[in-house]
């Protein structure tokens, strides 16, 4: 099928890559890098909390940057890059019918600016005492006076390369997606993934601009004496806030839309139909997108907010509820009826809707200001976004790995290994989430190296849902590693009639250059 | 690890036949396993209880109503019960219907939710206002209206403590307020955010640098209230307890006398400035 075939040496190949599929297995071989130590930093956290008082970690302000760092780590570089570099890169062009990205230099200049990021944070959790500010970097707290040494501006230095990197991802994305369709690949028939990053890469583009413009004054504030959120010098600190979660909401749905777009494809495949009311799950998810920017203050309840202000943010909240409710039902009615394949990828569906609407309704509670009083900052909040983002992600990140890696690498993952790992992994964080909800309802604060004794039963049930999750991370790479090397050679399409998009009409492995003509999809079937 | 989760057991069984004794009853803090909200000892903390309930019986009805439907998708569309999938992708009527009975949820939702909020605010007449001060890592309270008595409160140390006195929770000046009094609640920082925070009377609020927040208060019981310090502030952030002492109005008021020696401005100069502008406003 492909004439020319021929790839460059492993440097000019690896290093020097131009290549979407390449730059997408970099990514993703960087998220797994990054979840190995961001996931070994949450192991610390649950075993330093499986009982009361000190076990391992002396030194809190140790903890503090453990609690941070895998905050930054999980987010930035393992979702991201996992879900938009590293599946977006692979099989959006695919997808569309494109023979590769519209910039791909600008490609790997994105990949290396991750790359380095993820070095720079690294070394900020090096440097002098760590940054020990949450994830949320909230001044005074960040400011000079509170963590003098190099370690939040190595910090800020990081969140700065990686925010580069993805604003240039998205404008190639954006443009990519909206340019070079194949011919009859009209808007309203590209697949629900491709919808899904499109919107995803749009609230990039919108939001991370604030974080870099915010984050710089942050640093000018520590380093150049500027005091845009010292109150003493005229600043406030709630600008900060205002400024950090106006990026930071959108942020979830940047890591919960491309997990959207996966669990879209994987539910359709399996089924063996298409996609139940595709129009109103591609245009949910951009009004999940718009409605994302105008409820950031929910993340502010307790900050002192006029009590109208919190009365918008309640009602803004709720309605997010609404587009999520209409994804959900519409994975469910394509279900119905289908004649359902039990795959791997199909058994992390069915576990991400679990997650999605278990984390979904605690969301319901909490956007309401007034419940905030009892939750804010408890164990409750650390439950609820775990469940609807952090590992709702993970389940559509091991799906997708699992309904793509065929085509990536050209070899078949072992179907009763991935069922096993599934309900390991699914029993594990259950096991280690949802207890958290009752220590939070009881008043236990996030963030704390230590807690009042009679937090300690649940904190031990969840620290062993931690092992059990951990037993099932360890299974995953194992099978990850099994595949690459010693896999089944994988069919073209080895999911049968429901694999409708284009990805599946191209060799396994892809081949280095695919559709370098052009798929006609003119009067075809809609490739949702 | 099992011979752990067996020593969890029994102290589960000791917590519950201990908060049937007396001892317990007057302290209001978390117990051993509990799975729901503290007990709730303010206006405020009653309403936000009351509120949640009717939250957490939509939610359980929306998470097993979706249980359900998937239930039922698993044993009647596996590909073995039914081979030949349907082709059928809209269904206008019901998309309309999944739409509009959410937003239908969510307006039930919302309407006691604002009114919870307003009520929590703050009080239109506090009979007795406090300050509360937030410090790395201790709080510092002070009663404006009682000659500036003003005290710092810091966690008592593991091996300080006495019988009966919960760890981490332990304070040695407890915050001392009287029950059934509207009391308002100025909050500040001395340095970093901080989170003056109390489960079982529905009070939480941040205490930012540059503002004065304000919250209120009724408490409905006597007895000791535990909280903790609910925004990141630092390295020992999870040791900054809040320990309220509340009491009967007179024996407020007899502690008053006592506090006021111990914690009162002593500055002459600054009780005829306080005088001289009493005077004026009257």
């Amino acid at each position: 099928m492909a004439h020319d075939d021929h790839k460059p040496g492993f440097a000019k190949r690896w290093l020097m890559s131009t290549n979407h599929k390449d730059i997408g297995t970099l990514y993703i071989i960087l998220a797994i890098a990054a979840a190995i130590i961001g996931g070994g930093m949450s192991m610390f956290i649950r075993l330093e909390l499986m009982e009361p008082g000190t076990q391992y970690i002396q030194d809190f302000q140790l903890y503090n940057v453990l609690v941070t760092a895998h905050g930054f780590l999980m987010v930035f570089f393992v979702v991201m890059p996992a879900m938009i570099g590293g599946f977006g890169n692979w099989f959006v062009p695919l997808m569309i019918g494109a023979p590769d990205m519209a910039f791909p230099r600008l490609n790997n200049i994105s990949f290396w600016l991750t790359a380095a990021g993820l070095i720079m944070l690294v070394l900020a959790g090096l440097t002098g005492g760590g940054p020990g500010t949450g994830w949320t970097v909230y001044p005074p707290l960040a400011s000079a006076d509170f963590h003098p040494d190099a370690a939040v501006d190595f910090a800020i230095l990081s969140l700065h390369l990686a925010g580069a990197a993805s604003i240039l991802g998205a404008a190639n994305f954006i443009t990519t997606i909206l340019n070079m369709r194949a011919p009859g690949m009209t808007i309203h028939r590209m697949p629900l993934f491709v919808w899904a990053i499109l919107v995803t890469a749009v609230l990039l583009l919108l939001a991370l601009p604030v974080l870099a413009g915010a984050l710089t004054m942050l640093l000018t504030d520590r380093n150049f004496g500027t005091s845009f959120f010292i109150v003493d010098g005229g600043g406030d600190p709630l600008l900060w806030q205002h400024l950090f979660w106006f990026f930071g909401h959108p942020e979830v749905y940047i890591i919960i839309l491309p997990a959207f777009g996966i669990i879209s494809q994987i539910v359709s495949t399996f089924s063996k139909k298409p996609v139940f009311g595709y129009l109103g799950m591609a245009y949910a998810m951009c009004a999940i997108g718009v409605v994302g920017f105008v409820v950031w203050a929910h993340h502010m309840y307790m900050t002192g907010l006029d009590v109208d202000t919190r009365a918008y943010f309640t009602a803004a909240t709720l309605v997010i509820a609404v587009p999520t409710g209409v994804k959900i039902f519409s994975w469910l009615a394509t279900m119905w009826g289908g004649s359902i394949d039990f795959k791997t990828p199909m058994l992390y569906a069915f576990g991400f809707i679990w997650l999605f609407v278990v984390g979904g309704v605690t969301g319901v509670t909490l956007a309401n200001a007034g419940m905030d009083t009892a939750f804010h900052d408890t164990y409750f909040v650390v439950a609820h976004f775990h469940y609807v983002m952090a590992i709702a992600a993970i389940f559509a990140m091991f799906g997708g790995f699992f309904y793509w890696i065929g085509k990536m690498c050209g070899r078949q993952y072992n179907e009763a290994m991935g069922k096993v790992q599934f309900w390991i992994f699914f029993i594990g964080v259950n096991v280690l989430f949802f207890p958290q909800h009752f220590s939070g309802m009881a008043g236990m604060p996030r963030r704390i190296p230590d807690y009042p004794d009679a937090y300690a039963g649940w904190n031990y049930v969840s620290s062993i849902g931690a092992l059990i999750t951990l037993v099932g991370t360890i299974l995953f790479l194992w099978i990850a590693y099994r595949t690459v090397t010693s896999g089944e050679k994988a069919d073209a399409n080895p999911w049968g009639e429901g694999a409708t998009t284009l990805e599946w009409t191209v060799d396994s492995p892809a081949p280095f250059h695919t559709h370098e003509i052009m798929p006609d999809m003119t009067g075809k079937a809609p490739a949702e | 690890m099992l011979k752990r989760l067996s020593v969890f057991v029994v102290t589960l069984v000791a917590g519950a036949v201990a908060l049937g004794g007396e001892v317990m009853a007057d302290k209001y803090l978390a117990t051993p396993w509990q799975m729901g909200f503290q007990e709730p000892r303010s206006p405020s903390a009653e309403q936000i209880f009351a509120f949640h309930d009717l939250l957490l019986y939509i939610e359980v009805a929306i998470v097993l109503f979706v249980l359900a439907i998937m239930a039922y998708i698993i044993v009647k569309f596996n590909s073995k019960a039914n081979p030949v999938p349907s082709k059928n992708t809209h269904n206008t009527l019901l998309e309309v219907v999944w739409t509009v009975v959410p937003i239908l949820i969510l307006v039930v939702i919302a309407v006691p939710s604002l009114k919870l909020l307003y009520f929590t605010d703050r009080t239109e007449n506090p009979e007795l206002t406090i300050k509360v001060t937030g410090n790395q890592w201790y709080w510092t309270y002070e009663y404006p209206d009682n000659n500036a008595i003003e005290f710092d409160s810091i966690i008592v140390a593991d091996d300080e403590l006495e019988e009966g006195q919960p760890r981490m929770l332990t304070v040695d000046n407890a915050l001392v307020l009287p029950v059934n009094t509207n009391i308002r609640i100025l909050l500040a920082t001395n340095d970093v955010i901080h989170n003056f925070a109390m489960p079982s009377l529905g009070l939480k609020l941040d205490t930012t640098p540059g503002r004065a927040n304000e919250t209120w208060v009724s408490i409905n019981d006597e007895g000791t209230y535990y909280g903790m310090c609910s925004e990141l502030c630092g390295v020992s952030h999870g040791f900054m307890p809040v320990q309220i002492e509340a009491v009967s109005k007179e024996a407020f008021n007899e502690w008053l006398v006592g506090a006021e020696e111990e914690f009162g401005s002593n500055d002459s100069f600054t009780d005829e400035v306080v005088k001289f502008a009493s005077a004026i406003s009257q």
